[in-house]
């Protein structure tokens, strides 16, 4: 984990970019995770400070969005559907087929640091079922074969 | 130049449309033929992405589906000529598909470069604010309301309504925010309109804006859509850059401000209220209701919240007239739909229709059956909070009251289909499970009620106390659908119930104990 010292340049640069946009939390949290992949605990002082919010309202956004973490993500990021399209497309073995071949579970990060692994409901790519996304890129009709392949290029291009 | 079009669509892109479009770039230039490749929209034939089309003198030819190993045989072939391959469709139009579509919001998908404002005003573009420009704001909203259009987000309101309502508010700041955070399993319609004609939603949200007296106006993006992200601020950015945004709208005095701003991976922020809690910073609670949005809504403003395909869907309306759009369709459902069909189907893909095919043509004739070859045994319309629907219903005509009558819903027209491999007792439990994972938590029925609801459908599967369980399930589902705040918890018992009374077998139960 990085020292927060370190980043906290990044996180008071954001704050007063977002200063006169209404509304400006979110915007503001999505711009910290963007560039230091998660949201340090240590920024949400900062950050309630800035907006004149109490700390705890601040953390209460941040745990109520799935999608923003308030640890480091491994370098790639696996989200896997869980819903009712790619269920009805095996995705279930593909999520435990995931899991195993990882060895992490949901909300895990593998002991290299190189994938983390996150359920997502809904990529919007239903009509090609199962589908996952890596980093920023959607993939869809991932058999347990197709999925090895990625990893295995994915870390090959590490 | 020879023009060639390959989409930039999500679901194309997650088949390998991006590396397609690469390798024809390189070995198209390698033997000296030039190409200009537009990365457009998809046309929804999802079975055939990547889709490679070709501008030739007879029209567009179509090849697909092409992965990037194609492309050396389909160039020597003649692609650029239109010629012969064992990937040739021909016209993409003429694909009974595609042709028997009625598309009206969908007009340029896939026809058009997603991002470049040309070719949008060169299709018919902004003729929709055009004549709203020169419209009273009450005349504006009429033909809305002749036009019938409901809701297409899923609770099916008549939007003219609602505009009427926010037009009649008295405020100094008014707001139009598009919910676009289309978290439904099995649809796609927002995502495809944002990735494959942005301009369209810009143009019906400047036209909601002029119709209200709003001049700001937000998208509120599911973060799962990183693609429409960049189709939405590029086009914004060249709408604000070609006076259709900003101040003095076209010369007309009038102002429309427009931004994006991304949800963050909450299913119940598709709930109007909750969504403009998020938009305001905060948790997505669920508000109460009274007060309604559109006279507190974001910011404590009167505010019109309309999803993606309601506000796509008003320049063809203020282009051609309410009574236009109001021929298409049956009974109190007005217009077209754009459906889509996903999950296990051989043709999965959008089909934007008028109200009224059954849900057998559309899983049939279009959609060909099972993509495994097995029965389809259970369909589920309208997102996961809509009814699991038998064989014996799929005759019903999609139509928002015929749904209703069999206690099911249309919702925003996604079907997910499922072969005679599911067990029905799990999707119960995933229904319940889901809702367990995205209640926002305020109301005790839907929080606890779902919690619950997962370990009495356990009981009941693992054989304890069957009867009674089944008792206490469907009385859950009664406080549930009755008692909870918003849809989340009052819908999740569509999923539970249609599973529990259509396939009692799959829960350990005869059919006249369930």
């Amino acid at each position: 984990m990085q020292d927060y010292q370190t980043q906290k340049p990044t996180v008071l640069e954001i704050l007063n970019t977002h200063q006169a946009m209404p509304g400006n939390l979110l915007p503001i949290l999505h711009g910290i995770q963007d560039t230091l992949g998660y949201i340090p605990p240590a920024a949400v002082v900062d950050i309630a400070k800035s907006l004149n919010l109490s700390q705890a309202e601040v953390h209460g956004v941040i745990s109520f969005y799935h999608y923003f973490r308030e640890t480091p993500p491994g370098e790639h990021t696996i989200r896997i559907c869980r819903a009712e399209s790619c269920q009805a497309m095996n995705g279930k073995a593909l999520e435990s087929h995931a899991k195993q071949q990882l060895g992490i579970d949901f909300h895990e990060t593998t002991a290299d640091g190189v994938f983390s692994l996150e359920p997502v409901y809904c990529l919007g790519n239903c009509a090609c079922s199962p589908s996952i996304t890596v980093d920023d890129e959607v993939i869809g009709r991932v058999t347990t074969e197709k999925f090895d392949r990625l990893l295995a290029t994915y870390k090959g291009a590490k | 130049m020879t023009r060639v079009f390959i989409s930039r669509d999500s679901t194309a892109l997650s088949l390998g449309a991006e590396q397609v479009a690469k390798t024809l770039a390189q070995q198209a230039s390698s033997k000296g033929q030039s190409v200009e490749i537009v990365r457009n929209g998809s046309r929804g034939l999802f079975w055939l992405e990547p889709l490679v089309e070709v501008e030739t003198s007879e029209g567009r030819v179509a090849y697909g589906p092409v992965q990037a190993e194609d492309v050396a045989s389909l160039l020597d072939a003649g692609l650029l000529e239109g010629k012969q391959h064992t990937l040739y469709l021909g016209n993409i139009e003429e694909i009974a598909y595609f042709k028997n579509q009625n598309r009206l919001t969908f007009a340029r998908v896939g026809l058009t470069d997603p991002v470049n404002i040309q070719d949008y005003l060169a299709h018919d573009g902004y003729r929709g604010l055009k004549n709203a420009l020169a419209l009273q704001q009450t005349e504006i909203v009429k033909q809305v309301t002749d036009s019938g259009l409901r809701g297409r987000g899923g609770a099916a309101f008549p939007t003219g309504i609602k505009w009427n309502t926010v037009l009649n508010a008295p405020a100094d700041q008014k707001y139009i925010v598009c919910n676009a955070d289309e978290g439904d399993s099995g649809t796609f319609s927002d995502r495809m309109i944002m990735e494959g004609d942005p301009f369209v939603l810009i143009e019906g949200m400047t036209i909601a804006g002029l119709a209200v007296g709003a001049t700001q106006g937000y998208i509120y993006l599911r973060v799962e859509y990183p693609h429409a992200k960049i189709a939405l601020n590029q086009a914004i950015e060249a709408a604000y850059k070609n006076g259709y945004l900003g101040e003095n709208i076209q010369n007309s005095g009038k102002t429309f401000h427009l931004e994006v701003r991304s949800g963050a991976g909450a299913y119940i922020c598709g709930e109007e209220t909750s969504l403009l809690e998020s938009l305001e910073g905060k948790r997505g609670l669920v508000r109460f209701k009274p007060p309604l949005p559109a006279i507190v809504g974001l910011f404590g403003k009167p505010t019109i919240v309309n999803n993606v395909i309601s506000l796509a869907s008003i320049p063809v309306i203020l282009d051609k007239g309410g009574e236009y759009y109001k021929n298409y369709g049956m009974g109190r459902s007005r217009g077209t739909l754009p459906l889509q069909l996903a999950g296990n189907i051989k043709h999965p893909g959008l089909f934007e229709v008028a109200f009224g095919m059954t849900l057998r043509e559309l899983l049939y004739d279009y959609g060909g059956g099972s993509a495994s070859g097995r029965p389809i045994r259970a369909v589920q319309v309208g997102g996961p909070l809509g009814a699991y629907l038998h064989e014996g219903q799929f005759d019903t005509p999609l139509d928002y009251e015929a749904f209703a009558a069999i206690s099911a819903v249309l919702g925003h027209g996604g079907i997910v289909v499922h072969d005679d491999t599911v067990n029905m007792a799990d999707m119960a439990r995933y229904a319940m499970e889901f809702c367990v994972e995205e209640s926002c938590g305020k109301c005790t029925p839907c929080r606890i009620g779902s919690t619950r609801g997962v370990e009495v459908i356990d009981r009941i599967v693992d054989g304890a106390q069957k009867d009674k369980n089944t008792v206490l399930l469907r009385d859950l589902c009664d406080t549930m659908t009755y008692g909870s705040l918003c849809a989340m918890g009052g819908m999740t018992p569509f999923p539970v119930l249609s599973a529990l009374n259509h396939f009692p077998e799959d829960f350990g139960l005869e059919a006249a104990k369930a």
